[in-house]
C-alpha cells in the first residue's frame, strides 16, 4: 500500500485532504465551539482575517449576520460528507443488488430494470431531485433518500455490464455445475470481482452527490436552513457578491475541494485496482512495467475454484452527473 | 389549502377542493389526470390561473436560447481541444485537457456562476450580473452552463480520435498526399463525431438540470426559474408540466441525434 502512495503523489494528496476533511466533520465541535448560527450584527460582513474586539481572528470574514465564516464551513463539512456518503451508501446497495440480480438471471428481470433506469434517465437528475424533495418535504433524511433514488442507475448498469460479462467464464460455470446455490455464487464468486468497479463509480458519486446537495441547498431545497450547509452559504454569498466576495469564494472552494478529493480518489482507486484499464495520460510504458505493491482484488475465488484467466473489470470513466 | 385566507368558512374550502378535483379518490384523480394529459391539458397553474403547459412553453423559449448558446460555445471550444489533445497525446495540451476536465467535474455550475459574476462583472464590469435582454447578458450564464459540458465533450473528442487516428483509413488517406490538416478535417472529425453527438444527446437532461441551477444564478428568465419558483409556491400543475415536457425534450432530442447519426454516417440506417 505504502507504494501506492508513493508512486501516486495526486491521490496521497486528495487523501490527506479526505482525511482532514473528515476529521474537521468529526471534530467539528471542538474545532470550532460555540454556535455557529449565534448573530451579531455588528460584526456582519467583516472581511478575511478580521479581528473582533474580544480579540477572535475571523480567518475567512463574517456573513450578512456577523456569524463566522469559518466556524460554518467546518459544521457545513458534516452535513455534507454525511449526506454525500450515506446517499452512497443507500443508493449504492440498491444499485449493487439489482444489478447483480439483473445481470445474472437476465431474460424479463434484466429486460424489466433495464426498461425502468431508461425510464428514469428521460427525467434530468436535477429536476427529479427537485420534484422528490418538494413532494417529501426538506430533512436530512430525505435529502439523502432523493439523491440515493435519483443516483441508484448508475451502479445498476455498471454492475450489470461486469456481471454479463463474468456470468459466461468458466469458474461461474464450474461453480454451478458443482451445484451451488444462485445467491452463494452471486455472493462469493461474482459479488467480490464487481467490487472494484463498484467502489469507483461510489467514490465518482461521492463527489457527484455533493455537489448536488449542494446544489439542492442553494435553491433552498435541501436540508432545514437552520444547519449551515456550504450550498446555503453559497446562496446567501449570492447576494451579497458586490460588497462581500469572501461570503461566496470560502463555501465554494469547500465544496470544489472535497468534490475534487472525491474524483481523484476513484481516479486512484481505478488505476490501483485495475491496472489493465488505466488512463492513457497515465500507461506510459515505465509504468505499465512497474507492479503496485497490492494484489488485485479481481480474482479472489473461494470454494477451491481455480480462477481461469485474470478478469478486467469493465471499469468506467468518471461521468459528471448533475 | 395554503391557497386559502384563514379565514375561509368551511364551505369555500370544500369548493375550493371540488374546484382542484381533490375531493375524489387518488386513482380517480391520477385517471383524470392521465387523461388531460393525453388531451394536451395539464391543468391550471394555481398562481396564475393560465394553462400549466402553456406556461412552461413559454419560458422553455429562454432556456433553448441559453441552452443553444452553451451548446454553440462547447462545439466550438471542446472539438478543437479534443482533436488537439489526440494529436499531440501525451504532451502539456493532453495533460492540460486531464487537468481541466477533472476540475470541471469538481466545481459546482453554481458557484462557477458567482465567480463569474464576482470576477467578470463586480471587479472588471464588463458585463452585466444578471437579467435578460441583450446578447450581453447571454454571455456568462452560456459560459457557466458550457464549463461542465467543453470537460466532458473533449474527453470524449479526444478519445475517439485517438481510436480514429489508428484505423488504416487515415493512414490510406495520409499515403496519398494530403495534407496533415486535411487528412484530420476531412477524414479524421467527421468519424470522431460520433460518439460525441451521443453523448451530447444524453447530456441534454444534465443541460437542463444545469439550466435550473444557472438561470437562477442569474435571474434569467427561462423554465428553470419557473420550476424553482413554482416549486417554493407549491404549484404542482407547473411543476408536473415542466416534468413531463423536461422528459418529452430529452426523447425528442435523442431522436434528432440517430437522425445525426445518418447524416454523418451513411452506412447506419435507421431501421
Amino acid at each position: 500500500m505504502a507504494s501506492v502512495f508513493r508512486q501516486r503523489p495526486l491521490f496521497t494528496l486528495a487523501f490527506a485532504v479526505l482525511l482532514t476533511l473528515v476529521a474537521c466533520a468529526v471534530f467539528a465541535p471542538w474545532i470550532a465551539p460555540g454556535d455557529v448560527n449565534a448573530q451579531n450584527l455588528l460584526y456582519r460582513l467583516k472581511p478575511p482575517g478580521w479581528v473582533d474586539p474580544k480579540g477572535v481572528i475571523h480567518l475567512a470574514g463574517t456573513d450578512q449576520l456577523g456569524r463566522d465564516i469559518l466556524g460554518r464551513l467546518i459544521h457545513g463539512s458534516r452535513l455534507s460528507l454525511a449526506v454525500g456518503i450515506l446517499s452512497v451508501l443507500v443508493g449504492g446497495t440498491f444499485g449493487l443488488l439489482l444489478g447483480l440480480v439483473s445481470g445474472f438471471y437476465g431474460g424479463r428481470v434484466d429486460a424489466f430494470i433495464m426498461r425502468f433506469t431508461d425510464m428514469q434517465l428521460a427525467f434530468p437528475f436535477m429536476l427529479l431531485a427537485l420534484a422528490l424533495v418538494t413532494i417529501l418535504g426538506p430533512s436530512v433524511q430525505n435529502v439523502v433518500l432523493v439523491l440515493a433514488a435519483t443516483s441508484w442507475i448508475q451502479y445498476a448498469k455498471v454492475v450489470r455490464g461486469d456481471v454479463l460479462q463474468l456470468r459466461g467464464r468458466e469458474f461461474i460455470e464450474a461453480a454451478r455445475v458443482l451445484g451451488i446455490p444462485d445467491r452463494r455464487i452471486i455472493l462469493r464468486h461474482i459479488l467480490p470481482n464487481v467490487f472494484s468497479s463498484f467502489l469507483v463509480v461510489a467514490s465518482f458519486q461521492v463527489a457527484a452527490l455533493i455537489i448536488a446537495e449542494s446544489s439542492l441547498s442553494f435553491l433552498g431545497l435541501g436540508v432545514p436552513a437552520e444547519i449551515p450547509t456550504w450550498g446555503s452559504m453559497l446562496a446567501d454569498g449570492r447576494d451579497y457578491v458586490r460588497d462581500a466576495w469572501w461570503m461566496s469564494v470560502f463555501p465554494g472552494i469547500a465544496i470544489m475541494l472535497a468534490a475534487l478529493s472525491f474524483n481523484l480518489l476513484g481516479d486512484g482507486l481505478r488505476d490501483v485496482m485495475d491496472p489493465t484499464l488505466r488512463t492513457s495520460r497515465r500507461t506510459t510504458s515505465a509504468r505499465r512495467t512497474t507492479p503496485f505493491g497490492m494484489s488485485r482484488p479481481g480474482n479472489r475465488q473461494p470454494d477451491g475454484i481455480a480462477p481461469a484467466r485474470g478478469h478486467e473489470t469493465n471499469t468506467p470513466s468518471p461521468q459528471p452527473q448533475r | 389549502m395554503m391557497m386559502m385566507s384563514d379565514m375561509a368558512t368551511p364551505e369555500e374550502m370544500a369548493a375550493m377542493r371540488t374546484a382542484l378535483g381533490i375531493d375524489k379518490p387518488l386513482p380517480i384523480q391520477f385517471g383524470i389526470y392521465i387523461l388531460q394529459v393525453a388531451t394536451g391539458d395539464l391543468g391550471l397553474s394555481y398562481r396564475s390561473q393560465t394553462p400549466a403547459l402553456g406556461l412552461v412553453v413559454q419560458h422553455l423559449g429562454a432556456t433553448f436560447q441559453l441552452a443553444l448558446a452553451a451548446l454553440v460555445l462547447t462545439l466550438i471550444i471542446a472539438v478543437p481541444l479534443g482533436v488537439l489533445a489526440a494529436i499531440r497525446k501525451g504532451t502539456w495540451v493532453d495533460n492540460a485537457l486531464s487537468g481541466f476536465a477533472l476540475i470541471g467535474q469538481s466545481i459546482p455550475v453554481f458557484w462557477l456562476g458567482i465567480m463569474l459574476i464576482l470576477v467578470v462583472s463586480v471587479q472588471f464590469r464588463l458585463l452585466p450580473t444578471s437579467g435578460s435582454g441583450s446578447w450581453r447578458h447571454i454571455v456568462l450564464p452560456a459560459v457557466t452552463l458550457a464549463a461542465a459540458q467543453i470537460a466532458l465533450v473533449a474527453r470524449i473528442m479526444r478519445s475517439s480520435m485517438l481510436e480514429v487516428l489508428r484505423q488504416d483509413y487515415m493512414r490510406t488517406a495520409k499515403a496519398k498526399g494530403l495534407s496533415e490538416t486535411s487528412v484530420i478535417l476531412r477524414h479524421g472529425m467527421r468519424n470522431a463525431f460520433a460518439p460525441v453527438v451521443t453523448v451530447l444527446g444524453l447530456q441534454v437532461g444534465t443541460l437542463l438540470g444545469g439550466a435550473i441551477i444557472t438561470e437562477t444564478v442569474f435571474a434569467w428568465p427561462g423554465a428553470g426559474s419557473l420550476i424553482v419558483n413554482s416549486i417554493g409556491a407549491r404549484d404542482y400543475p407547473v411543476v408536473q408540466a415542466m416534468i413531463l415536457v423536461s422528459a418529452l425534450v430529452f426523447v425528442v432530442a435523442n431522436l434528432i441525434v440517430d437522425i445525426i447519426y445518418v447524416i454523418l454516417d451513411p452506412r447506419v440506417s435507421l431501421n
